[in-house]
């Protein structure tokens, strides 16, 4: 285990600042003058900040939803699970189906009379994202609808049918008995997905190459296209560094909220 | 007609009586109708995307070529699917996916399976802190790990080799197995294991006999979670290889250049693994990820 995981890191560290002599920053220069550094790094938050709250509003509709026992749920959850088994990569080719030049969409388009769009070029910029955050939302809401399902199941209905007697709508139910007593799986979920959507490329990179780049993407276009593994271990750090500070930052928040009293 | 007739005889018989309110049971049936809606909504948009991937690995090239698509499978043709299988490096990166998988599987077991019944039965102490560790390792970026690694795997001489992806898919699946198998065998009850130990067994046959056998679904699950972990995975296993490559990391490599027949065919068999492995487990999903959260 620390084989794995210190030793990697240390010496990722020491390749990052790595160079020809000694110790340099070259390399993070290097990847902040690539035109393609700064706009991946506003590619992947935007996403991410688009992304998360529409992943959480879904999740938990669909959790809902579950819980309110409609006919045949059983099957209603095992397609909705299904996603969450699905890779970046393979749900970036499964939506591209949807959105190339002559896909499924602009078929569908065509056969209504709308002329077809081009909807993965690359002066296309917000089909493009929307085509992306569309494939992100598809594959990785299911996460999030998995662990709000777990944790609704530890709720007990008492309480929202105490509310209810006492003459609570439902809309007051959900937000003031459901949601917090929810709070510690919303956190959970909500520390797991920004984590792991830092990580998103594959979906964009099925989507659309390279017209639409993210920070991990780049770490793999530097390394195995470029052959440069310093600035591709810069990059990296720079991932790991953003994922730290929002893991460390996500539990203090946790803590002070779980030790302040109720 | 029946019902109308009959409350009418009866509001007839007894006199005048008050209508009786029939919002709440309307409102409550438009509600159940609202319901099954919004769940047929979110399905479609949840499986479509499937069956139009399998629809397009299903179809000819030349089908593939028409504009505009049909939504039907009309002519069903393997033609696609075989021409992706026997573009190089497919069947070899089908091979090694599974290789990678199955020795990740019984790597993370071996290790995994004894941590996760010491987090289980006896590290109390400091038990909070390393399960947040846990979690933190799960959210590990990836890419962190492999580009060094991939240094260090060129100088042992283990790069581009099965082994090398196996052990970093093994480092990333540890903290899951781990904090599955924790929560099975929490879930197995210590008299059981008491009791044997009781009628004679030692620890070693106690565990053996009694706790794994009880065991085994859960097992069974973070198994199956493991391997689909390294059969989704592509980063990691395009830096560590060149011509060893997995599945995903072999349609990764080659997508750039490749037709779009081959990428449906590709992504249809990436996600054909994910329907079987969800239809297994969906019973132990909430308790997967549940067991995450506490």
């Amino acid at each position: 285990m620390t084989l794995l995981f210190g030793w990697p890191m240390v010496s990722g560290i020491l390749q990052a600042f790595g160079g020809p002599e000694g110790l340099t920053t070259a390399n993070f220069t290097r990847m902040t003058q690539d035109p393609y550094f700064w706009s991946s790094v506003g590619n992947t938050l935007l996403l991410i900040v688009v992304m998360i709250p529409i992943q959480f509003v879904l999740a938990l509709a669909m959790a809902l939803l579950i819980r309110a026992k409609p006919r045949g749920a059983s099957a209603y959850f095992y397609i909705w699970a299904i996603p969450l088994a699905v890779s970046d990569l393979a749900a970036g080719l499964v939506w591209l189906t949807v959105f190339t030049d002559r896909g499924y969409l602009n078929s569908l388009l065509a056969s209504l009379g709308i002329d077809p769009v081009s909807w993965l070029a690359y002066d296309n910029y917000a089909s493009m994202f929307g085509a992306v955050l569309i494939a992100e939302v598809w594959r990785a809401t299911s996460l999030v609808f998995v662990i709000v399902v777990a944790g609704l199941q530890s709720i007990p209905k008492d309480y929202e049918e105490a509310a209810g007697v006492f003459g609570a709508n439902s809309w007051n139910r959900l937000w003031h008995v459901t949601l917090p007593l929810l709070r510690p799986s919303l956190q959970t979920a909500l520390i797991l997905r920004t984590i792991l959507a830092f990580q998103t490329f594959a979906v964009a990179l099925a989507l659309t190459g390279q017209n639409f780049p993210l920070v991990v993407g780049e770490t793999y276009r530097w390394y195995t296209g470029l052959q440069d593994p310093n600035v591709a271990s810069a990059l990296a750090l720079v991932v790991m560094a953003v994922s730290m500070v929002t893991a460390v930052g996500y539990l203090k928040l946790l803590r002070d909220q779980s030790e302040a009293p109720r | 007609m029946s019902h109308a007739t009959t409350s009418k005889a009866t509001a007839a018989a007894a006199g005048p009586q008050p209508e009786v309110d029939r919002r709440p049971l309307a409102r409550q049936r438009r509600n159940r109708a609202l319901l099954q809606l919004a769940c047929i909504l979110i399905t479609l948009f949840m499986a479509l995307p499937i069956y139009l991937i399998a629809l397009a690995a299903m179809s000819s090239r030349q089908s593939l070529q028409k504009f505009p698509l049909s939504f039907i499978p009309d002519n069903f043709s393997t033609e696609t699917m075989q021409t992706f299988l026997q573009s190089t490096g497919i069947l070899g990166g089908l091979i090694n996916s599974v290789q990678v998988g199955l020795f990740t599987l019984v790597l993370s077991l071996i290790i995994g399976l004894p941590a996760g019944y010491a987090v289980a039965r006896f590290a109390f102490r400091g038990r909070e802190p390393y399960q947040l560790f846990l979690l933190f390792t799960r959210a590990l970026p990836i890419v962190v790990l492999s580009v060094p690694l991939a240094q260090l795997f060129l100088q042992t001489g283990l790069y581009d080799s099965v082994l090398a992806v196996v052990l970093l898919h093994s480092a990333l699946a540890l903290p899951t197995t781990i904090l599955i198998t924790a929560s099975v065998f929490l879930g197995v009850p210590r008299d059981v294991e008491e009791a044997a130990r009781i009628f004679g067994c030692s620890p070693l046959q106690a565990f053996l006999k009694v706790v794994l056998p009880m065991a085994i679904p859960g097992i069974a699950a973070a198994s199956i979670f493991t391997f689909v972990m390294s059969w989704n995975e592509v980063l990691g296993a395009s830096i560590l290889t060149l011509n060893q490559r997995t599945l995903p990391a072999q349609v990764l490599s080659s997508l750039a250049e490749s037709p779009l027949a081959y990428r449906f065919a590709g992504g249809f068999l990436l996600v054909v693994p994910a329907l079987i492995f969800i239809f297994f487990m969906r019973r132990y999903l909430t308790n997967m990820w549940g067991s995450t959260i506490r």
